[in-house]
């Protein structure tokens, strides 16, 4: 029994990391029972992924902005702004996708980088600094589509952003292929990298997990990729968005755990004091943030835009607040220092799944709002009670 | 009646496990001035926190006897409707008030719910009037200076029909006008039947005012001196202070002190645009290789920002004069040049703002060098945990593993885990800001064993310490501060605690 015993030491003392799994594991058990399984069809789940699409990105730079202990509250209008500008170019000016991303991206990372240097330069409060963002780029969005009002995106290429699929080479009894082979190099990815990071440990004689527990991670984790790949290759595959959203978790992953940059940033989120007598250059660190906040914003854009297929006057509305949301019920703290990219990416599932299943069972949007509030509400609640036990 | 308006009796405060006052007798006769004097941390704030009832009754053992009758304060409220203020060190306005505002607020002169303010300025004026304080009552606080901020404090206690006015270092952050200005005025108010006590550091100050001083130390009254029987002199005062033994819990060197200056100050100011001060004021200083220098003073006395404005400039002051670091001139504007430039500094509040106490002892350890241990941009992991346990070790810090959260040790080992970060850095200045302040003597010790070893392989040391002991026990060459200014050098064959504080409290 000792593996039982294992197992719920690894549980409690790994509450805070599990919770959100759990939680969405639960909620994806409950809607697939409630809806007779079809949430967890292929079609559902692949539409869903893609609707979270252009929250996740925004959750993922907001997220850093929350552990330096700031805000931004102009990422929405941001990306709606963008994403006009985006149609704009495509369909009045004519210009080729592969201008017009980059473009964008860099329009988003200018942007970005100037909150920054009122933030950290010019000292202005983040909530005042964003919040006088959030006017101007509404006001900027109704401004470039005056004339034209909603615009119509006509470019097979931008349009595949938000709802294409990558090419499957070939089905194989209606099974996509492209995407099957992703998901096992997935699994192939994660195991080695586990176990290398088991052996780093244990030569350096570190506490790790019994290997039956090991071993019981890695089949539970191989598991769940296999599912979500099975469950995608179902239907069309991977998207395009969710290649995406991969890509950036991964960037973002990688960029917040394994290298310098991302290690002055949690120093500067958890003591901007020491941060700054350790040499690191706080205001530098803000200004990345806020710089990779902006690209993220763009980034959001064109996922939308491209989604709707077109670019509408009010695009981008409240996505700020949808997105802030996703990232506290991922488990960043308002105090700073704390938060996890992946956490950022799973909390605006959880909710996208709040949104589709609750579509799918035609509960009104009136409870919808209250639900998702109850859920924000119990996040941080668990969030600061697991805390507090840990203290 | 008997003549004493307050007697303190037997009082003793534990805190979780440390004893802050053991016994404490303190008596103070009705319309005296009553100096209280100590070193830092000897127990005096505690005190009269006890009798202000921020320590509410219950918290502490022993019994208050105020104007003839045992009190049982519960909270502030409870003293200052008897007539006890305190004023504190921080003075507690509101500088984006009035000045009127600031002198009746929490205790508003209201008609009916609402706040009768003609009334309010009128009042104002008077107790105004009473400190000698011609300014405005419309003014903003933040537009007036500190010595004029201090009376408004007086007047604020005055308005609440104080019999017993406590003030806490109150000539600390003031010029020497202001200061006379406030012991006048105290003077005065002893006239008018107010009983004043003051905890003060300036024994000049002590000696023109008081007619009775305490000291204590280590938590416990030592003596009481009357000035009347001409007990009040600097010399009694000081030796009463000091009297401890020092202990030999300090590990002997060898010599390895060189010629050469690893770091000179000439001139050195620092003007705090914040505080609208100086901070350090004309400072010649020098640190040579191999040697460990004690930089002692009382508390306020401009320590803290002198290692700040050497480490970088870390609080962006206004700086005078010339840093010399291996003989060449430098000009430092953020830590990381001093750091890159061979200076570490490991701060005296390890809590707030030395260590990331919601991060691992390995990303605490290589925070400030992870350049070393990084190639583009990307850490090595693996590397990092070898240099993380190489520090681990030689300096002895108790952790389960390398992966638990530095809020989670106890602060001796906190304190390892800081000088363990900056060692990392390879200085050959390290500036150690009370290094061993809430540690328990045996990683004192080790503390103690570190800085040795690490003199031995020659780098130089500048030892901010308020603990007498440890100064003398551990320093080549001692330098005292007071007021920013550095009051004098003492080799450390003629130092002694009682030139010290003599230096100190000049």
């Amino acid at each position: 029994m000792t593996l039982i015993n294992d197992l719920k030491t690894l549980i409690s003392k790994n509450i805070r990391d599990y919770g959100m799994y759990i939680a969405l594991l639960v909620i994806f058990l409950i809607f697939t029972i409630l809806t007779n399984g079809l949430f967890i069809s292929s079609r559902n789940i692949s539409n869903l992924l893609d609707s979270a699409g252009y929250i996740a990105v925004l959750a993922v730079g907001v997220m850093l902005v929350i552990v330096i202990r700031h805000i931004d509250l102009s990422i929405g209008f941001l990306a709606g702004f963008l994403g006009a500008i985006a149609a704009i170019l495509l369909m009045q000016y004519h210009l080729p996708v592969y201008i017009v991303l980059p473009i964008i991206l860099i329009l988003g990372t200018i942007a970005g980088l100037f909150t920054g240097f009122l933030v950290a330069k010019v000292g202005i409060p983040a909530f005042v600094a964003t919040l006088a963002g959030w006017l101007i780029y509404r006001g900027a969005i109704l401004q470039v589509t005056e004339k034209t009002g909603t615009i119509i995106v006509q470019n097979d290429a931008f349009n595949a952003i938000g709802n294409g699929y990558i090419p499957s080479i070939v089905q194989i009894n209606g099974l996509h292929l492209l995407s099957l082979l992703i998901g096992v190099l997935g699994i192939i990815l994660y195991n080695f990298s586990a176990v290398s990071t088991r052996r780093n440990k244990m030569k350096y004689n570190f506490e790790v997990v019994s290997k039956q527990i090991f071993i019981l991670q890695l089949v539970f984790v191989s598991a769940i990729i296999a599912a979500i790949t099975w469950i995608l290759a179902g239907y069309n595959g991977f998207s395009w968005t969710v290649i995406i959203i991969l890509l950036v978790v991964l960037v973002y992953h990688f960029l917040t755990t394994k290298t310098v940059m991302g290690r002055h940033i949690y120093a500067v989120g958890s003591n901007p004091e020491a941060a700054h007598l350790s040499g690191i250059n706080v205001n530098k660190i803000t200004l990345i943030v806020f710089g990779s906040m902006g690209l993220l914003s763009a980034l959001s854009g064109i996922l939308f835009t491209s989604r709707l297929q077109s670019a509408t006057t009010t695009a981008g509305t409240l996505f700020e607040l949808d997105a802030i949301a996703a990232a506290y019920v991922g488990g960043v703290s308002a105090a700073g220092g704390v938060g996890k990219v992946t956490g950022a990416i799973i909390g605006a599932i959880v909710m996208a799944s709040l949104t589709s299943g609750m579509n799918l069972l035609g509960v009104g949007i009136s409870y919808q709002y209250m639900i998702k509030g109850g859920v924000l509400a119990l996040a941080v609640i668990f969030d600061v009670i697991t805390r507090r036990k840990g203290n | 009646m008997s003549e004493y308006i307050l007697e303190m009796k037997q009082i003793s405060k534990e805190f979780t496990g440390v004893k802050a006052l053991d016994n404490v007798n303190f008596k103070v006769k009705k319309g005296e001035i009553h100096c209280l004097v100590g070193e830092n941390g000897a127990g005096k704030s505690t005190l009269m926190k006890v009798l202000s009832g921020v320590y509410p009754y219950g918290t502490y053992e022993g019994e208050i006897v105020y104007e003839g009758k045992v009190q049982q304060f519960h909270k502030i409220n409870d003293s200052v409707n008897t007539g006890i203020v305190i004023i504190y060190q921080e003075l507690a306005l509101f500088p984006d008030l009035t000045v009127y505002e600031n002198i009746f607020t929490g205790n508003e002169i209201k008609q009916g719910a609402l706040i009768d303010w003609n009334e309010t300025i009128v009042e104002a004026k008077k107790m105004l009037e009473k400190v000698n304080l011609d300014v405005n009552p419309e003014t903003l606080v933040k537009d007036l200076g500190v010595g004029k901020r201090q009376l408004i404090e007086i007047a604020k206690a005055l308005s609440k029909d104080v019999k017993l006015l406590i003030l806490d270092e109150p000539t600390a952050a003031l010029n020497e006008d202001d200061s006379e200005n406030l012991l006048k005025l105290l003077k005065e108010l002893k006239k008018q039947g107010i009983t004043c006590i003051m905890i003060s550091h300036k024994l000049k100050e002590v000696i023109t005012i008081a007619d009775s001083a305490t000291v204590i130390r280590d938590g416990q009254t030592i003596r009481t001196l009357d000035a009347s029987k001409g007990e009040i002199t600097e010399n009694t005062i000081i030796k009463n202070m000091v009297g401890r033994e020092i202990q030999d819990i300090y590990p002997k060197r060898v010599k390895n002190s060189h010629d050469e200056k690893v770091l000179e100050l000439k001139n050195w100011s620092a003007y705090d645009q914040k505080l609208g001060r100086h901070v350090v004021k004309n400072a010649n200083l020098h640190v040579k290789k191999g040697e460990i220098i004690g930089l002692a003073g009382l508390m306020g006395s401009g320590r803290t920002e002198l290692a700040l404005s050497i480490f970088g400039n870390a609080k962006a002051y206004k700086l005078q004069g010339d840093l010399l670091l291996d003989g060449m001139p430098k000009a430092f504007n953020h830590p990381s040049e001093a750091i890159k430039a061979g200076i570490a500094y490991v701060t005296e509040d390890r809590k707030g703002d030395g260590l990331f106490l919601l991060q691992d002892i390995k990303s605490n350890i290589s925070a400030a060098n992870l350049q070393r241990i990084s190639a583009n941009g990307v850490i090595n992991e693996n590397e990092e945990i070898k240099v993380a346990d190489r520090y681990k070790t030689s300096l002895h810090i108790k952790a389960t593993s390398l992966e638990q959260l530095v809020g989670k040790l106890s602060g001796g080992n906190q304190q390892k885990v800081s000088l363990g970060k900056w060692l990392f850095v390879g200085p050959k200045l390290l500036i150690l800001d009370e290094p061993t302040r809430g540690i328990d003597v045996g990683a004192k010790f080790e503390i103690y064993t570190v800085m040795n070893k690490l003199i031995e392989e020659g780098m130089s040391i500048l030892m901010i310490s308020s603990e007498l002991g440890e100064v003398l026990g551990m320093s080549d060459r001692v330098y005292v501060m007071g007021e920013g200014e550095i009051k004098g050098e003492l080799p450390i064959e003629n130092a002694d605690q009682e030139k010290i504080m003599q230096l100190a409290t000049q």
